[in-house]
């Protein structure tokens, strides 16, 4: 896979290493911002009221 | 060919275990570090918030000696959402922790939140809150190391309100309402006494149970008095 990713970048081999490095920033971000805050209430460890 | 494309497969495979691996290990890292960061900005920005409102509310011109009862305005009541007051808890390491109105859990990452039907700080009734024990700031991560008699200070846009713990910390289930009640663990009973209950999470990691502190108003004075003298005593924090 990562493999495949890699003979896609375009551009010569430090073109490649931004753009894989960029993409891996944006993804950090996209994790951190959305993915993190979205999956976290369904993760059993912040129940912190009393409720019915 | 069918070797290579197993191999392909195979790696394929292990690549895609490895990448949701460092997944999870960035799900760690947002939780034990990334929310704390965030929720303390958040609540040191809600608790200069506050200092800087109430120091531009011109203090009521009130009667040179006030009476007794409650001195905090009707404004107070926090709009739902908005910090209106400031939790002080010596053992728990003496943080100013904000305390906003409700408690759904995107508001407890910018604070503790207040149970909307019941009574605000200082009034007879319960005063209830509920903040996370873990991640989001864990305003209440020592909530276990509280001892009866131990101090809560709340303090609101125009008075301190001093609570002693009643005993020490104790565990309920989460479908517990009555910790919550206006006489707590006696729903239905008309209050006579001003009360405070801390609830948060048990035990760390999971939250199968609910830990609590139960408090009663012992002392109540102005803002304008400064800092009520339960706060400059030194605590030790067990922990």
């Amino acid at each position: 896979m990562y493999a495949f990713l890699w003979r896609h970048l375009p551009g010569p081999f430090y073109v490649k290493v931004l753009v894989a490095a960029a993409a891996l920033a944006l993804i950090v971000v996209l994790l951190f911002g959305w993915v993190f805050p979205w999956v976290e209430p369904l993760m059993p460890f912040s129940g912190n009221t009393v409720s019915q | 060919m069918w070797a290579e494309r197993g191999r392909l497969a195979t790696r394929t495979v292990g690549e895609i275990l490895i990448t949701l691996g460092v997944a999870l290990f960035l799900f760690c890292a947002y939780q034990l570090f990334y929310t704390n960061v965030v929720a303390d900005d958040a609540m040191r920005a809600e608790v200069s918030d506050l200092h800087k409102q109430w120091a531009l509310q011109s203090p009521a011109p009130r009667s040179a000696t006030p009476g007794p009862g409650p001195f905090d305005s009707d404004d107070s009541q926090g709009h739902p959402g908005a910090a209106f007051a400031i939790l002080h808890i010596p053992r728990l390491g003496g943080k100013s922790i904000p305390v906003v109105e409700g408690t759904n859990l995107d508001l407890l990452s910018r604070g503790v939140g207040h149970y909307k039907d019941s009574v605000r700080p200082g009034r007879v009734g319960n005063f209830a809150v509920a903040g996370h024990r873990k991640t989001h700031g864990e305003p209440f991560r020592y909530l276990d190391t509280m001892r009866a008699g131990d101090v809560i200070v709340v303090e609101t846009a125009d008075t301190w309100f001093t609570y002693r713990a009643d005993r020490d910390p104790f565990i309920v289930d989460p479908t517990d309402l009555a910790v919550v009640a206006p006489v707590p663990d006696h729903p239905g009973r008309k209050p006579t006494k001003a009360k405070i209950t801390l609830t948060t999470c048990n035990p760390w990691w999971a939250s199968t149970e609910r830990m609590i502190v139960t408090g009663t108003l012992v002392a109540q004075q102005p803002r304008s008095k400064g800092e009520p003298p339960a706060l400059t005593v030194n605590t030790p924090n067990f922990r």
